[in-house]
């Protein structure tokens, strides 16, 4: 296996009695874009400042590139940083926050000119370069901090939680941007954010965090369909998580009991008999009909109006079920009792 | 509430303050700012001789008529005081008036028909006399003390010139409250800066704690704490007898009576208004810029220089300010820790107004002192209104 562009090698970070990161295993490939998500306090951030060089870590040991870092003043990292608030300086015009770092490397003056003014184009505020910081919207001061974390061509770009204190309609907007920032200059990006759907619409990979452990590592789609723990299953989305018990499992198919005695079967998955899990199942693959082989009958509680779908929340096997359903003349109303069914590959079990 | 009511409110609820400012400040500045600048005795006094003496051309003695004014006018003052105050007034610009007078007024009354001045005493016949009559009558108002409090005196003539050395040294004086001032506020920004630094980056009892012995002091009389620096700085003071245990020094240093002494002292003294506004404005700054400026390459004394100060310049010039301007008014500390070529402009400033009993002068230095610390205010409004961080 060829090194990772990106190690961490039993990296661990204690704060006094409290262990944020925990032999923490992790490698990223030289041009991935990588996204670290959980929720607060799960060590995600700790993580991106150990990678920065604005902690260090109790113990592991951090490599980029195939050069150990841990013990590197973050000046000397080559990283750019994108930070919670931009980090812009508030003294300095939007061109003199970008050509910063070039000075600082001691880029001729006439080449720091040229290459802020590419850098501003690329992120289209190529009008403002004589603001201040303080004069721009949120959206453009992040533009001017992805600009300034880019224009020096570091090895690894990392940020954190970078699109937070955004708007939703612009949070998606630069969503689109840096993913195609990250595809069109093939830049190595680490990702911090606790926001399941920005991970999900610009990762290559997604970590998810609990307890400052990863909890799952993969693709948005392995992370979402496939999730390896019921953390991983509340966390990414919405879910319905059905306590059963474990009956079979014989050759293809597994099968588990509800508590009202109603036999279900499962996807591929080796389940010990007796053994206590919950069924992932995800609202949008449950349909409000009997065509699937799993077949749930309920009665309807509540119909929630969305727009363009309804969510039908069901009482059904003493538990509760949350549906998506399509608008329909025939939507079922308050008190209808109602057939639901899934099919066993659109069902994962996980640990309870 | 209408507006037309609401203004005599406001009107009354600020005048104890008005009332405060009027009574104690803006009245007390006029009164020593107009007793630097108006001489009325010599016109009251004598009120012909002004007049008479006006197209006098000052090469000889004047002719008989303007004579006649002056022993007029010297046989109608009635009122000894008055007459004291004159010949103290004129004696002050030209020393032998004492004598001169009080002869001159003895021989006037008792021969009332005596115009001829230059036979009752000979000095009448020196223009220079005559010089300093004239220009005491001419007007109310006189330029003198100013002129003396920046060592300056008109000639005879009535051109400025530069007193003769030795007679005053008020600008030696005043030049040595710069420097020490100077001094002072270097040595707070040196000490204050970075215990700002520290204390903002702390958090929680020990900012509480760094903030409190900073603030200490300001809870303790200026005289104690001087006092107390008396005690500390004397040659068996506490630091020469710990300089001298430690063997870094074989015999007490000098520490009180002379420069060092008074600039320890006073920047002690000083240092918490270099502290506290540079402390407000460090902990206004967002605390992910340095680390910002050191992901983008900058070494951490780059960082300092690039953003960190640049972004504290407020506050260092707002605390430079209050510590050079308090420092240029301080009276005390240097009376007490400095030697006789330590003392600052205010010292000389009350002994004229309390022991020498001269208010004009007084006021003069006043005067002077304060168009001294307008100018440096205007300075630092340019300054800071140049380099003013948009909000």
């Amino acid at each position: 296996m060829t090194q990772p562009f990106i190690g961490f090698e039993k990296v661990s970070k204690v704060f006094g009695a409290l262990t944020v990161v925990d032999q923490l295993d992790l490698a990223i490939h030289e041009g991935e874009f990588v996204s670290m998500l959980g929720p607060s306090g799960s060590g995600k951030t700790t993580i991106l400042m150990m990678l920065a060089g604005f902690e260090a870590p109790s113990s592991g040991k951090i490599s980029v590139a195939g050069r150990q870092v841990d013990q590197l003043p973050p000046h000397k990292r080559n990283m750019g940083v994108v930070f919670q608030n931009y980090a812009l300086f508030p003294h300095m015009s939007v061109a003199d926050n970008i050509a910063f770092p070039l000075s600082m490397r001691g880029v001729a003056k006439a080449e720091s000119d040229q290459r802020v003014r590419r850098a501003l184009d690329m992120v289209q505020l190529g009008a403002l370069s004589d603001r201040r910081p303080s004069q721009l919207s949120g959206g453009q001061q992040q533009r001017v901090a992805l600009a300034r974390a880019l224009v020096f061509e570091p090895q690894v770009v990392l940020m954190d939680e970078p699109l937070g204190a955004l708007d939703k309609k612009l949070r998606e907007q630069m969503q689109l941007d840096i993913r195609d920032l990250h595809r069109r200059l093939g830049l190595t990006i680490v990702f911090v954010t606790h926001d399941q759907s920005e991970a999900l619409t610009m990762s290559d990979r997604i970590a998810v965090f609990n307890r400052g452990k990863i909890e799952q590592i993969g693709t948005p789609n392995e992370i979402y369909d496939h999730p390896a723990t019921r953390f991983v299953a509340e966390f990414i989305g919405e879910t319905n998580l059905i306590h059963a018990t474990a009956e079979a499992a014989d050759g293809e198919v597994s099968r588990v009991v509800l508590a009202n005695g109603q036999s279900l079967s499962v996807g591929r998955k080796a389940l010990k008999p007796g053994e206590q899990v919950c069924l992932s199942v995800r609202p949008e693959r449950i349909k409000p009909s009997g065509t699937q082989e799993n077949r749930i009958a309920g009665t309807v509680r509540d119909v929630v109006y969305h727009g363009d779908h309804l969510r039908l929340i069901v009482d059904a096997a003493g538990q509760t079920v949350v549906l998506r359903s399509e608008r329909s003349e025939a939507a079922p109303t308050i008190g209808d009792g109602i057939e639901m069914s899934f099919s066993p590959r659109d069902c994962w079990v996980v640990a309870r | 509430m209408s507006r037309r009511r609401r203004l005599p409110v406001s009107l009354a609820l600020i005048a104890p303050l008005g009332l405060f400012l009027l009574i104690f400040f803006a009245a007390p500045l006029y009164t020593m700012m107009s007793a630097a600048v108006s001489d009325p005795i010599a016109s009251r006094a004598l009120p012909g001789v002004g007049s008479a003496l006006a197209s006098w051309d000052g090469s000889a003695a004047p002719g008989p008529d303007a004579q006649a004014v002056f022993a007029r006018d010297i046989r109608s003052i009635e009122d000894d005081q008055l007459f004291g105050d004159l010949v103290r007034r004129l004696n002050s610009a030209k020393p032998g008036f004492r004598t001169l007078m009080s002869k001159t007024r003895t021989a006037l009354r008792e021969d009332l028909k005596a115009n001829d001045l230059v036979a009752i005493d000979e000095r009448w016949s020196d223009p220079a006399y005559w010089q300093a009559v004239k220009t005491a009558t001419a007007s109310t108002f006189t330029d003198r003390n100013l002129l003396a409090a920046v060592d300056l005196e008109r000639s005879p003539a009535g051109d400025i010139q530069a007193m003769p050395a030795g007679i005053s040294a008020n600008r030696t004086t005043l030049a040595r409250t710069f420097v020490v001032s100077l001094l002072v506020t270097i040595a707070c920004l040196l000490i204050g800066f970075p215990y700002a630094m520290i204390a903002a980056s702390v958090e929680g009892w020990k900012r509480q704690l760094l903030l409190g012995a900073v603030l200490l002091p300001l809870w303790t009389s200026l005289l104690v704490r001087t006092a107390a620096w008396f005690i500390l700085l004397q040659d068996n003071g506490l630091i020469n007898s710990a300089l001298m245990a430690l063997g870094l020094s074989s015999g007490p240093v000098p520490l009180i009576f002379n420069r060092t002494g008074v600039v320890i002292a006073m920047t002690h003294v000083l240092l918490p208004f270099m502290v506290l506004p540079i402390f407000s404005v460090l902990i206004g700054i967002p605390k992910n810029l340095m680390p910002a400026a050191a992901s983008l390459g900058a070494a951490p004394i780059r960082a300092f220089w690039k953003v960190l100060l640049p972004l504290s310049m407020r506050g260092v010039v707002s605390g430079s300010l209050l510590v050079f301007m308090s420092a240029l008014g301080y009276y005390i500390t240097p009376a007490l820790i400095g030697g006789a070529q330590d003392q600052m402009i205010s010292s000389v400033i009350a002994y004229y107004a309390t022991g020498a009993a001269n208010w004009a002068m007084a006021g003069a230095l006043g005067i002077v002192l304060l168009a001294a610390t307008i100018i440096l205010y205007t300075l630092y409004l340019r300054l800071a209104s140049d380099q003013q961080v948009q909000p």
